[in-house]
């Protein structure tokens, strides 16, 4: 039953982007490394189309009665941009290129346990973001993100359909990512990289995993029911027809508010490497960060109701989920405290990688501590539905989830792409965007305070002053976002060798070559070290 | 702004929440910054001195401080959404039904508004609220008030306007093209200014004798007899009452349960009229029709065991003198005549 | 796993059924049988939705519901469970089959498993030919004379909504029993490896359990409202 095996993998000097050119041999890749890079372009092409979306959106707000566009179009437009970047950018994000490229090279593995399963994840993926944007190009959806009904079933006359059938499509790929990630992590470890030895990152996209495959059913479900009663003309949520719009709104985000977490624990996880590495020390409280991932997974199951504090819930039902909503903000407070001792008497170094990770700090901290004052619910029901929830989730989704994507890309550039970026320029951009997104959603707390409601093409007078603020803002990020588009694209052609280990790092990824070779390791290794052991690895990384 | 009875108490712990997160924020902050520079890397190759990288206490210490903080924002944040959620006994009602994209509301008296409500200064208002098609949210800012509205299924809210002023009212759940246009305003006025803003209000007819018209125009009276005899239920006395249902189980009449009796009849049987035979009117009465319904039936007579919440107060609303108004409050007495 | 070789050394030999990324036979069993199981979870996510959307509604109109309920076919119903168990009962003995490696076996319990999943699909589909009749297919042709027709029809909604999909699961799972027939007809199972076997039997059982469910709430309430 035996035969041979093919010879070990091809020498060193073989990398996985020089191995195979041409078309095919990536569009039929089965390396994780390259889907992981199929992913980066798909996502990075999202990120832009939504980011455009949100530009226009932020030009049409200066003005009291909109600069631009008729109310429906604005509706779409941010409708279309929130779609876009919560399940075409967001979600598949970080899990989808660094998770795809690191994860088998962090356990030591050739590759993810189901290649094949991966492939098709990346081609699920792009037909509903096709399927999406050609809805999109139809004529649009205005029904917001959340599509609530009855609008999305009875009254919008937009491409509901089109749109929910893309997501519902995109989100198999998220489950066929989730469960490729919980087996290889679960089966796919080197000798000796034991549960307690894996870097703070595979913990966190574990935790991510599980909620992918556990949360993505019930979104899909949900949106086929919108689909099949839109469609059909039947009642499943239409109250005329005696459904229940609670009901759809319990189901929503049930799968919607788990998704946060789908969005912010790879973030966590990328920052849960930047720190130790550029300050040269293991994580602090390493058991309390990687369960602290777990349990963010399993309470944040319990807690969308928060999202329905004025929808006609019960006092006593909102009650427990404001309590619960408290129990999972105590995880993320544990990361980001020992996230901060990890530095304290470290070797902080001012890598753009590292500048990405502080940036982090500080507005993933502003943005929790704002959920804690959503979670309070009294206060909840003023602040709810205006741009107070705008600005704090995108605290946590761009300020948090997106600074923790270009981090990560920017760690982990020297790998994926062998070579170096410009380091002052990216420092620079680091800055711009820290600042330019500062100043576009600092100001919506303001408003958001003040009582402007969000979705609303146009508003009062009296808020002008901190929308044009806002639109300033916003010109200045998306010049923070062009930049690092421009450089990295340069640099993977003309940027410096990078070398094995740039950064000094403890991580089995670093002990490859870059770029890897298309199996990873020439021989499969054995960990003999904790996480982040810079002590115990100083002669191997030349410290002193 | 602090335009309402809870927007005093809403200000206070919202202020001191930004205090307490300010000052942890600014306390993490300045470890970072400082570690940052104080520990920055001073040659390429170093590695700092051996540190602790792991503490139970201290790990210990900030899971429990900030859960102790936590518990106290989550029970002054519930306490405070009780007192906005949990209206007073003596609260005005009034109705308030949102459809795409206006704002309609209704009082007892008769007087209707679109997108705008008079309300007096010091008056505990209640709103009972339904929507027409989608979901909309009834939101006034200066009074830290918010609730969805839903279509099919009441919810209410209540404010009491403390300081006289004109005050936006939202829309904040998403709801079509005009969202944006969906907004009014409140009037919240003095007394007299109220009084004299009622005098030029006034309405051709109460809600009440409104329904009154439908009552008959739709033949609810064909089957509900006013002598007890009839294929229906007769129908004084029922607002308020305990009603016994065919399956052993019971239920208050109120407006919830005649609405639905109206527009979803068979979801409960009245003990003693087993064969149900409720048309339903889901198709022909708007929500608004079924506001006014509802609220002849009440003007039908006070029930027997009502509880004392219901004003017995002389009435002066309407045709029908004499009929006690339940719920009316205090302001009653003020209302000028209608006829 | 008696020719289990460790291919530490990345020059070791391997099962001719181990992809190269494994580093040994069993870590691609478990790995193989772990995946199916997760996928079974999401699946219990899937329908669970649906599960607690219908008994919401279950909950909020028992008449209507139970109205809906007494129109199912008991007998039909109650065979096709009868069928599907069957069903179950063949494949765990052709995965006994694979694991002694007596391929003809194999072959003939998972043609006989199919047989069963393909008349569970012919009575359904006369089942729904009755509805369609009796005007019980809301979006085609839906009349109903009684009370609280829009809540009756809710109940038939639910009915083909959650049918139809395990329908739909009945047949992935046939597919994927072909997929099995012809490998095993080419050969390519033995007794060291049948893990495709296990794994596509998890799948089989787990669509027979969920038919349970629907059988219980679909069928077995309007016998109580029959009385």
């Amino acid at each position: 039953m035996t035969t041979p095996q093919a010879p070990p993998a091809a020498p060193s000097h073989i990398d996985y982007l020089s191995e195979r050119q041409g078309i095919w041999p990536w569009l039929l890749t089965t390396d994780h490394k390259r889907i992981g890079l199929l992913y980066t372009a798909s996502i990075t092409g999202f990120f832009f189309i939504g980011g455009f979306f949100a530009l226009l959106m932020r030009l049409h707000l200066l003005e009291p009665k909109g600069a631009l566009f008729g109310l429906e179009t604005y509706n779409k437009l941010f409708t279309m941009h929130g779609i876009i970047m919560v399940w075409f950018f967001l979600i598949p994000s970080i899990p989808g290129t660094l998770g795809n490229f690191l994860i088998p090279m962090m356990i030591g593995a050739k590759d993810l346990a189901f290649p094949k399963l991966n492939l098709a994840s990346w081609y699920v993926f792009m037909t509903g973001g096709i399927v999406t944007l050609y809805s999109m190009l139809r004529g649009g959806v205005d029904t917001g993100w959340t599509f609530y009904v009855p609008f999305s079933t009875t009254y919008s006359t937009a491409y509901v359909a089109g749109a929910a059938i893309g997501i519902f499509i995109a989100g198999f790929s998220s489950i066929m990512t989730g469960l490729n990630f919980i087996v290889t992590i679960h089966r796919m470890r080197a000798p000796g990289m034991t549960w307690f030895r894996m870097p703070i990152f595979l913990w966190s996209m574990y935790a991510t995993s599980l909620v992918l495959v556990l949360a993505t059913p019930v979104l899909a479900i949900t949106l086929l029911m919108v689909i099949f009663e839109r469609l059909f003309r039947v009642g499943i949520f239409d109250p005329s027809l005696g459904g229940d719009p609670v009901l759809f709104q319990h189901m929503f985000w049930f799968y919607s508010h788990p998704a946060v977490y789908i969005m912010i624990l790879p973030a966590m996880a990328v920052i849960s490497e930047i720190i130790p590495t550029f300050s040269r020390k293991p994580i602090f409280g390493y058991t309390a960060v990687a369960y602290s991932s777990l349990g963010i997974a399993v309470v944040g199951f319990l807690v969308w109701g928060h999202h329905m504090f004025v929808a006609g819930l019960s006092v006593y039902s909102a009650m427990a989920f404001s309590f619960l909503s408290y129990l999972v903000a105590i995880p993320s407070a544990i990361k980001v405290f020992n996230w901060t001792a990890t530095m304290v008497k470290g070797s902080v170094s001012w890598d753009t990688p590292m500048l990405y990770a502080i940036g982090f700090l500080g507005l993933f901290t502003i943005g929790g501590m704002t959920g804690l004052f959503l979670a309070a619910l009294g206060i909840d029901v003023h602040v709810t539905d205006t741009y107070f929830v705008v600005a704090h989730f995108h605290y946590i989704m761009v300020g948090g989830a997106v600074m923790g994507y270009l981090g990560g890309v920017h760690y982990w550039w020297p790998k994926i792409s062998g070579k170096m970026y410009p380091e002052g320029l990216a420092r620079l951009s680091a800055l711009i965007v820290f600042i330019g997104f500062n100043l576009t959603f600092f100001p919506q707390f303001i408003l958001g305070y003040l009582g402007m409601p969000r979705r609303y093409a146009a508003y009062p007078d009296e808020f002008q002053f901190l929308h044009v603020l806002s639109t300033a803002g916003a010109t200045i990020l998306g010049v923070g976002y062009i930049l690092p588009l421009c450089y990295l694209i340069w640099s993977w052609k003309y940027g410096k060798p990078a070398g094995r280990n740039p950064w000094r790092a403890t991580g089995l990824e670093w002990q490859t070559s870059s770029p890897p070779p298309s199996h990873n390791f020439e021989v499969t290794p054995v960990c003999t070290h904790p996480a982040y052991d810079f002590e115990g690895m100083k002669e191997e990384l030349e410290l002193a | 702004m602090t335009a309402s009875s809870v927007a005093a108490e809403y200000n206070w712990l919202f202020w001191i929440l930004v205090v307490v997160c300010g000052v942890v924020s600014t306390g993490i902050a300045f470890v970072v910054l400082y570690s940052a520079w104080y520990f920055r890397r001073k040659r390429d190759n170093e590695l700092p001195p051996p540190s602790i990288s792991n503490s139970v206490k201290m790990e210990a210490a900030w899971t429990l401080i900030p859960l102790f903080l936590f518990m106290g924002m989550f029970a002054w944040g519930a306490k405070l959404y009780f007192d906005i959620e949990r209206p007073p006994d003596d609260a005005e009602q009034i109705y308030v039904v949102a459809k795409q994209w206006m704002w309609k509301t209704q009082r007892p008296d008769g007087i209707r508004e679109i997108n705008e409500l008079h309300v007096p200064v010091g008056q505990s208002v209640k709103l009972l609220m339904i929507s027409q098609d989608v979901v909309h949210s009834f939101y006034v800012p200066a009074f830290r008030i918010k609730q969805d509205v839903l279509p099919g299924r009441y919810t209410s809210i209540w404010f009491r306007a403390i300081k006289p002023g004109k005050y936006h009212l939202f829309c904040a759940e998403y709801c079509g093209t005009n969202h944006s246009q969906m907004i009014g305003w409140i009037y919240a006025m003095e007394q007299p200014q109220y009084q004299a803003w009622l005098q030029q209000g006034a309405a051709e007819g109460s809600l009440a004798s409104d329904g009154e018209k439908l009552f008959h125009q739709g033949g609810c009276a064909n089957c509900h007899h006013f002598d007890g005899h009839g294929p229906g239920p007769d129908l004084r006395g029922l607002y308020g009452t305990t009603v016994e249902l065919a399956d052993g189980t019971t239920t208050v009449a109120d407006d919830v349960y005649i609405r639905r009796k109206l527009m979803d009849p068979r979801a409960t049987t009245v003990r003693g009229f087993d064969k149900n035979v409720m048309p339903n009117f889901s198709k022909l009465v708007t929500e608004e029709d079924a506001i006014q319904l509802i609220a002849y039936i009440r003007s039908l007579g006070p029930a027997p065991t009502a509880p004392s919440s219901i004003g017995t107060a002389p009435d002066s609303y309407g045709k029908q003198p004499g009929i006690a108004y339940p719920g009316a409050g205090p302001i009653v007495n003020h209302t000028p005549g209608m006829q | 796993m008696p020719d289990m070789v460790s291919n530490l050394s990345g020059g070791g030999h391997l099962p001719s059924r181990v992809r190269d990324h494994f580093r040994t036979a069993e870590q691609q069993r478990e790995s193989e049988m772990l995946g199916m199981w997760i996928f079974l979870a999401t699946e219990v996510m899937f329908f669970g939705a649906l599960f607690v959307a219908f008994t919401v509604y279950r909950t909020g109109y028992p008449q209507a519901f139970g109205a809906g309920s007494a129109d199912m076919n008991i007998v039909l119903g109650s065979i096709n469970t009868a069928i599907l168990i069957t069903s179950s009962l063949t494949m765990a003995l052709a995965v006994h089959a694979s694991e002694v490696g007596n391929q003809r076996w194999l072959q003939v319990l998972l043609v006989l498993t199919m047989l069963l999943g393909c008349v569970f699909l012919a009575i359904k589909g006369v089942e729904y030919y009755q509805h369609y009749l009796d005007h019980k297919m809301p979006a085609v042709w839906f009349e109903y004379s009684g009370a609280d027709g829009s809540k009756v029809q809710m109940f038939f909604v639910f009915y083909f909504f959650m049918t139809g999909l395990h329908a739909l699961h009945m047949l992935v799972g046939i597919g994927v029993l072909l997929v099995i027939l012809g490998r095993s007809l080419a050969g390519s199972f033995s007794a060291e490896y049948h893990t495709p076997v296990a794994v596509a039997a998890l799948y089989w059982s787990f669509v027979d359990i969920i038919w349970v469910f629907l059988f219980a709430i679909f069928y077995l309430q309007g016998l109580h409202v029959m009385r």
